[in-house]
C-alpha cells in the first residue's frame, strides 16, 4: 500500500505545472478562449509535440506513452490549475470511447491519430433527459446506415476534424460511428458559452451516410455508460485543479491586501474560510487519485463495474462541490475586485459552475450512489 | 500509488483476525464492540484484562521495538491490526494513552530508567494512563496553564499543586501524565515540566464529571501536594512544553483506519434502519446518506495519503485536516441518525436515562469537535501551518 505519487509521477507533475505556467498565463488564457479558434492551435501543437499529454492512455501499440490513469489524472489537474484552453479533455475523453471498443485496425488508426494531434471529440448525448440521452438515430439502408440527430455540448466539436457518434437504432440498441466533420450531411455549430475556456458545440447530422467501416461499436450501450463513468474522473481531476488555484491565489491576495491596519489574511473569518477550502480541496484530491487507481483496476479487470460506478460518482460529487465552494469563496475573499474581469478569480468560478454540471451534478451522483447503498444496486 | 497491501500484509491481516476470533470469546464475548467514547463505563474489569489477555498474544504496543515487547510492526501492519480489531469488534482499548501516548513519548524523550520502569507495565497491560492537560484556565490556549511543580530537596522528590480538568478516565487509570509549570515567573510555553503522577496517592483526588449522556467519562482531578520522584520528569526541567508537543505529534495517525472501521459499523446501521423504517425512501435522507457514505471513502483516502507520505515525520496536508474532516463528519453522522429514526429518537432503551447506542452517538459527537483541539482551533492551525496566514493576535485581557 503506497498511496503516493512514484518519483515519475512527481516529475510529471513539476513538469506539467512548469510548462503550463509559462504557456498557459492569465494572458494566454483569455487571447486563446476569446479568439475565433476558441483555443491557441499553436499551444495544442507544443502540448501534442513536446509534452505528448494526448497520447498518456493510448497503448505503445498505436504510438502513445501507455501510462495510466494516475498520470492522466496529474496532467488534468495541472490543466484545470492553469485553466489550460485547449482539447486535451475532448481527445482524452475520445481515447476513453475508443479503448473500450473492441479493437479494429480502424479503432488503432484513430488512436494513432490522436497521438499525432488530430482532435476528435466525442459527440455522445443531447441532453435531454440526462447525458446518456442519445439524440442521434440510425437507420439501416440497403447498403449504408443513416445518421441523423442532434449531440450537445460536444467539447471543441469546432475545433474537431472527426468525432466519434453514439446513435441508437428504432429498438434502442445504440452503436459507435466515426464520422468526418466535413462529411455531407455534418453541421457544427460553435455554442458561445459562460464559461469561454471549455468550448463547446452542436453537432447535428443529417442522413449522413456511413458504411460498415465506420462502425467502431454495436451494442454500445454499457460502453456509453462507462464512457460516461470513466469521462467524469477525467472531469474530476480539472476540477481539483480548480479547487486548488482557487485556494491558492485567494491566499495570494488576502496576505497583500490591508483594511484596518492588517492584512486581510489576519481575520479569522478568513482564515477559517481557507482552512475550510483546503480542506475541501485536499479530499477532492484524495477521491480523485482513488477514483483514478479504481480505473486503472476496472481496465485491468481488477475492479467491478460498481466500484468504477461508485468511484467516480463519488470523486464527482466531492470535487464538484470543491472547485464551487472554492471559487465561491474566493470571490468573497477577493472583495470588489473578484467581481472585475481583470482578476481571474471569477474565470475559476465560471469552470467551476460548468464543470459542476456536465456529466452529472452532484446530487445526481449522490442519488446514484444511494441506489447503490439503499435499494440493492439498481440504479 | 498503489492501493493494495503486499502478500505478506495479508497473511499478517489473517493472522491478526484469527487471534482476535479465537479470543474474544467466553469471558470476553461480552466486551465485543463495548468501550469507547459514549461507553466508556461498560465492563471496565472485563476491558482490563482484555488488555492482559491481548498482552499474551503480544497484541499490545505493536508498534513499539520489540526490546521493549512491541513487534516493530510497519505503518501497514498497525493499520491492518487496527482494521481487523474494529472489524472483530474489540473493546474500546482501555491501554490505548500507553499505547500510543505515554510509551512513544518515553521512547522518545525518557530517560533509561524510565523506559524500564513505565514501559512493560503498559506493554503488559497491567498500568492504564490518562492524560493531564486542560485546566480550568487552559483548554484551547494550553500554554495557559497553571498547576505547579516544586522540586523539594529535603525529600528528593516534585511537589504538584493545582487543578486539571476533562482528564479522560482518569478515575479507572492508574497514571497521569501532567503538564505543570516548575518555574512560577515562567510565562507560556516556558519553564514547564513533563511529568509521571501516581494517582493512586493522598494528594490526589478525582471527581467525575457527569456528561450530557448522564454517564461520566472524564473527570476533575485535583493535585494537593502530589508527589513524584526526582526521576519522573521527562526530559529536562523547562523542557515540558516540547515533550508535550512531541507526544502529540506521535498520533500519526495508524489508528484511524479503525476509527473508521467504526464508523462504517455505525453508518451501516443506520442504512439497515433506514430501509426498515422507510426513511430510505425520503429524498433528503437519500442524499445524506450518500454524502455520509462518500465522506467515510474520502477519510480512508485521506488517511492512506497521510500514512503514505511523511517519512520524515512532518506533517502533510493531509494530515492537518483530518482531525477537522473525521469530528465534522461524525457529528454529521450523529445528527443524521436521529433524523433517520425520526418521533423513536425521543425514546431512551430504558428509565430514567439509560440511551442507546445512537442516542448515545448523537449526543457525545457533539465532543468529537471539541476535544483534541476544537474545530476553530484545528482550522486556525491549518490557515497558518499549512497555508502561511498570520497568526492569531495575542489579547490582553485580565
Ligand atoms: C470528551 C472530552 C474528553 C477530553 N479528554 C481530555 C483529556 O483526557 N485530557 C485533557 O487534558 N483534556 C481533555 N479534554 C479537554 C479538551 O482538550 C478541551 O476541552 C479542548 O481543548 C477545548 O478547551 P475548552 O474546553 O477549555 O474550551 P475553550 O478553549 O474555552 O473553547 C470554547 C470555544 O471557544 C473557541 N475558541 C477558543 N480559542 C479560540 C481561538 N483562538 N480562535 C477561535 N475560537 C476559539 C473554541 O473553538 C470553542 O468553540 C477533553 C474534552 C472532552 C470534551
Amino acid at each position: 500500500m503506497k498511496f503516493a505519487f512514484t518519483d515519475e509521477q512527481r516529475m510529471l507533475r513539476d513538469t506539467s505545472q512548469a510548462f503550463l505556467a509559462a504557456e498557459s498565463s492569465s494572458a494566454a488564457v483569455r487571447t486563446a478562449s476569446t479568439s475565433e479558434q476558441t483555443y491557441d492551435p499553436e499551444l495544442w501543437q507544443k502540448i501534442c509535440e513536446d509534452m505528448y499529454w494526448q497520447g498518456i492512455l493510448v497503448p505503445e501499440s498505436c504510438d502513445g506513452l501507455g501510462l495510466g490513469w494516475v498520470e492522466l489524472a496529474i496532467v488534468l489537474e495541472a490543466a484545470g490549475e492553469r485553466l489550460l484552453t485547449a482539447p486535451l479533455f475532448a481527445v482524452a475523453q475520445s481515447t476513453v470511447a475508443l479503448k473500450l471498443c473492441p479493437q479494429t485496425d480502424i479503432r488503432d488508426a484513430l488512436l494513432s491519430a490522436i497521438v499525432g494531434g488530430d482532435v476528435i471529440s466525442l459527440a455522445m448525448s443531447d441532453q435531454r433527459s440526462g447525458w446518456s440521452s442519445c439524440g442521434v438515430t440510425a437507420n439501416d439502408r440497403s447498403n449504408t446506415t443513416l445518421l441523423s440527430g442532434t449531440a450537445r455540448f460536444v467539447p471543441f466539436g469546432a475545433a474537431a476534424s472527426k468525432f466519434l457518434v453514439v446513435a441508437a437504432d428504432a429498438s434502442g440498441s445504440q452503436s459507435v460511428w466515426v464520422i468526418d466533420a466535413a462529411q455531407e450531411g455534418v453541421v457544427t455549430e460553435h455554442t458561445p458559452t459562460m464559461d469561454q475556456t471549455r468550448a463547446m458545440a452542436t453537432v447535428s447530422l443529417e442522413n449522413v451516410a456511413v458504411s460498415v467501416d465506420q462502425l467502431l461499436a454495436d451494442d454500445a450501450a454499457s460502453l456509453v455508460d462507462k464512457t460516461l463513468a470513466l469521462s467524469r474522473i477525467l472531469v474530476v481531476a480539472d476540477q481539483v485543479g480548480v479547487a486548488q488555484a482557487s485556494l491558492d491565489i485567494s491566499v495570494d491576495y488576502t496576505k497583500e491586501r490591508s483594511q484596518f491596519d492588517r492584512t486581510i489574511a489576519s481575520f479569522q473569518a478568513i482564515k477559517h474560510k481557507a482552512a475550510d477550502m483546503m480542506l475541501k480541496a485536499e479530499s477532492a484530491r484524495s477521491l480523485l487519485y482513488y477514483a483514478a487507481c479504481i480505473a486503472d483496476a476496472w481496465f485491468a479487470g481488477e475492479a467491478d463495474d460498481a466500484a468504477l460506478e461508485e468511484a467516480a460518482c463519488m470523486a464527482s460529487a466531492c470535487a464538484s462541490e470543491a472547485a464551487f465552494f472554492n471559487a465561491g469563496s474566493g470571490i468573497q475573499m477577493h472583495g470588489g475586485v473578484g467581481i472585475t474581469e481583470e482578476y481571474d478569480i471569477q474565470l475559476y468560478f465560471k469552470r467551476a459552475r460548468a464543470t459542476e454540471s456536465f456529466l452529472g451534478r452532484p446530487a445526481e451522483m449522490r442519488e446514484a450512489l444511494a441506489c447503490q447503498l439503499l435499494d440493492g444496486g439498481a440504479s | 500509488m498503489k492501493l493494495s497491501f503486499t502478500a505478506a500484509d495479508e497473511q499478517f491481516r489473517e493472522e491478526v483476525a484469527d487471534w482476535l476470533n479465537d479470543n474474544l470469546q467466553g469471558e470476553f464475548a461480552k466486551v465485543r464492540y463495548r468501550g469507547g467514547p459514549g461507553d466508556e463505563h461498560h465492563f471496565v474489569d472485563e476491558r482490563k484484562a482484555w488488555e492482559r489477555k491481548l498482552a499474551e498474544g503480544r497484541w499490545t504496543c505493536i508498534g513499539w521495538p520489540e526490546e521493549w515487547g512491541g513487534r516493530a510492526a510497519s505503518i501497514e501492519q498497525q493499520v491492518i491490526f487496527h482494521e481487523e480489531y474494529a472489524r472483530a469488534g474489540g473493546p474500546g482499548r482501555m491501554g490505548h494513552i500507553g499505547d500510543t501516548l505515554t510509551g512513544p513519548t518515553l521512547l522518545a524523550f525518557g530517560s533509561e530508567a524510565q523506559k524500564a520502569k513505565y514501559l512493560p507495565p503498559i506493554r503488559n497491560g497491567e498500568a492504564f494512563w490518562s492524560q493531564g492537560y486542560s485546566e480550568p484556565g487552559a483548554g484551547s490556549d494550553l500554554a495557559a496553564i497553571r498547576t505547579r511543580a516544586v522540586f523539594d530537596e529535603a525529600t528528593g522528590q516534585w511537589q504538584i499543586t493545582g487543578q486539571k480538568v476533562w482528564t479522560s478516565l482518569a478515575h479507572e487509570s492508574d497514571y497521569v501524565f501532567v503538564l505543570a509549570r516548575i518555574d512560577r515567573e515562567s510565562k507560556r510555553h516556558h519553564g514547564l515540566g513533563f511529568f509521571l503522577v501516581a494517582l493512586d496517592q493522598p494528594g490526589v483526588t478525582i471527581r467525575p464529571i457527569t456528561q450530557l449522556t448522564g454517564t461520566a467519562e472524564f473527570n476533575e482531578v485535583y493535585f494537593d501536594d502530589a508527589v513524584c520522584s526526582a526521576d519522573d520528569i521527562v526530559g529536562a526541567p523547562g523542557d515540558g512544553w516540547k515533550v508535550a508537543m512531541g507526544l502529540l505529534g506521535f498520533e500519526r495517525g495508524v489508528s484511524t483506519l479503525g476509527q473508521q472501521m467504526l464508523f462504517q459499523t455505525e453508518l451501516d446501521e443506520i442504512v439497515r434502519i433506514a430501509k426498515g423504517n422507510g426513511a430510505s425512501r425520503d429524498p433528503d435522507i437519500r442524499q445524506r446518506i450518500a454524502e455520509a457514505h462518500i465522506g467515510l471513502r474520502t477519510m480512508r483516502y485521506n488517511s492512506m495519503r497521510m500514512l503514505s507520505g511523511g517519512e520524515d515525520g512532518s506533517l502533510s496536508r493531509e494530515a492537518m485536516i483530518y482531525k477537522l474532516y473525521w469530528s465534522s463528519w461524525h457529528r454529521n453522522l450523529g445528527k443524521l441518525a436521529m433524523d433517520v429514526l425520526g418521533p423513536e429518537a425521543e425514546l431512551v432503551e430504558e428509565g430514567p436515562y439509560e440511551l442507546n447506542k445512537l442516542q448515545s452517538l448523537f449526543l457525545f459527537t457533539r465532543a468529537d469537535t471539541i476535544y483534541g483541539g476544537t474545530n476553530q482551533i484545528q482550522r486556525n492551525l491549518i490557515a497558518e501551518r499549512a497555508l502561511g496566514m498570520p497568526k492569531e493576535p495575542r489579547g490582553s485581557a485580565k
